[in-house]
């Protein structure tokens, strides 16, 4: 591939510093995080083009699982044509995604939303949230969790972002409310499309790749090594797939998140179930949205600070807190919550903080076990343990919770909460087997008189 | 260079790096300002 986009067009020259390749990133992360902020289109699009509550769900959905997708299925590309390429079709696809909705609703044709936002703004999300991860690790070996720490807390940083601009952007085009303006909805989107296709420009013109030989001041490679999970030999993508210790993560993840949405799908509820009693009726409401704020908050840091620690204390032994301790804040949640809410409160907190560490950690876990060659592609094929827990725990919650009705309080989430710590287990039980990576998987050693071994 | 990997680092212009950090920071600060403004209402602010 040669041109501007090309990843020769991008190897950084000696003096250029390391710290830009963060911003860089969150500026695609930030955008494409929107999406968790959907739930503030909802309301608007639901009166003002007379469709129910699933409908207006399934642009959110459809991105979700085509996130997962497009991971999959593109990881091998990104990781050939560099992250220039990765994260300019990826602001091309979520931009269109915003200005195909805008017309669809311009013109009164739903699908076309669905279309647009879902299915072409759902590739760029796929696309655009592996497109930092290998470059980061590559730019950042120290500090693997650190550096895709603060690429994927953006992810969850940019539904903060998103949900009151979104909220007060509706509002000034009559677009709130019971009779909302379409042409202010079909304004917004517009909008949207707009502004992120600018604010995603830095990444791609910013974003570098180091040269082959490049390392930071005062690392030690021969270092890395002593880890015993820590391996600096390459494995392909293809051949992942076809070790037992990517289906070990790809279980590890998809449990960790599916436990994380047990709270999150039901948050608002959990909270006003919980003290319905303990609460004056006035001030219930507004303190279980700021529950919810505050899980947010716990959510995004969670994966900054936990993926941060996994470089110190080692990528095992941090999931081994994410699902070990998981699973004992979910048992205290059940049978203390009720009673105590600072308990009630920090348990919450905790449990959301690994979800979104899970997240965060998992390219530096893959780094460590299959090194950087196709670590994109490979961290692209594990998302679909995140698509698949998507479906599954609120399937799980939902159904639980629907079958207990007409139970009061807090028992009415006790089962849902039991099947959390059960998933935990078997999270933390996969997590325990995994062992360094055969070196029959590994790739040849590079030949040092081509250049075209490590790629980021 | 092959011999002797290249570790320079951290003379990129200055204002380019606080002009990145700055287009991704203060969107990020607004969005966790309207979030913070939230919470006390969970202790009954």
């Amino acid at each position: 591939m040669s041109g501007f986009l090309s990843r020769e067009r991008i190897v950084a020259g000696p003096g250029w510093s390391r710290w830009l390749v963060p911003p860089a990133a969150l500026s695609i992360h930030l955008a494409i995080g929107q999406v968790y902020a959907w739930s503030a289109f909802k309301g608007a699009l639901e009166k003002g083009m007379d469709i129910g509550g699933v409908a207006s769900a399934l642009p959110f959905t459809l991105g979700i699982v085509m996130l997962g997708l497009s991971a999959a299925v593109f990881g091998t590309k990104v990781d050939a044509n560099g992250p220039r390429w990765a994260m300019a079709v990826s602001s091309a696809c979520f931009v269109s995604g915003f200005l195909i909705s805008a017309l669809g609703i311009w013109l009164g044709q739903y699908w076309l939303v669905v279309l647009g936002y879902g299915g072409v703004g759902g590739i760029g999300l796929g696309i655009g949230y592996i497109s930092p991860v290998s470059t980061l690790i590559k730019w950042f070996p120290d500090r693997p969790g650190l550096s895709t720490g603060i690429a994927i807390m953006g992810f969850g940083g940019g539904a903060l972002i998103a949900n009151p601009w979104t909220s007060s952007m509706l509002a000034a085009f009559g677009a709130s409310g019971n009779d909302p303006d379409t042409d202010g909805i079909a304004l917004a989107f517009l909008i949207h499309g707009v502004v992120y296709a600018v604010f995603m420009t830095m990444g791609w013109l910013l974003i570098r790749v180091p040269a082959d030989d490049w390392r930071p001041a005062g690392w030690d490679p021969a270092a890395q090594k002593t880890r015993a999970m820590v391996s600096r030999a390459g494995v392909s993508a293809a051949n992942a797939i076809k070790t037992p210790q990517f289906w070990l993560l790809w279980i590890v993840l998809c449990f960790n998140v599916t436990a994380g949405i047990g709270i999150l799908e039901k948050a608002n509820p959990i909270y006003q179930d919980f003290f319905r009693d303990s609460s004056p009726a006035e001030t219930l409401t507004a303190a279980a949205v700021a529950f919810v704020s505050i899980l947010s908050l716990a959510n995004m840091l969670g994966r900054f600070l936990w993926s941060s620690l996994s470089d110190v204390i080692g990528r095992k032994n941090i999931y081994r807190i994410y699902l070990g301790v998981g699973a004992l804040l979910y048992l205290a949640l059940t049978f203390i919550g009720e009673t105590n809410k600072a308990v009630f409160l920090l348990c919450s907190c905790l449990i959301l903080s690994f979800y979104g560490a899970g997240f965060a950690t998992i390219p530096a876990y893959l780094r460590d076990l299959f090194g950087t060659y196709q670590v994109g592609a490979i961290h692209g094929r594990l998302l679909t343990a995140w698509s698949t827990a998507g479906v599954l725990g609120p399937i799980i919650v939902n159904a639980i919770a629907d079958s207990r009705a007409d139970i009061a309080g807090p028992s009415k989430y006790t089962p849902a909460f039991l099947v959390m710590i059960v998933l935990l287990v078997l999270g933390f039980v996969a997590n325990e087997l995994v062992r360094p990576v055969a070196d029959k998987w590994h790739e040849p050693e590079p030949d040092t008189t081509r250049t075209t071994g490590a790629r980021a | 260079m092959s011999e002797q990997a290249r570790s320079t680092e951290g003379r990129a212009p200055v204002a380019l790096v606080v002009l990145a950090w700055a287009w991704v920071g203060v969107p990020f600060l607004y969005g966790l300002w309207q979030l913070v403004i939230k919470i006390p209402a969970l202790f009954g602010g």
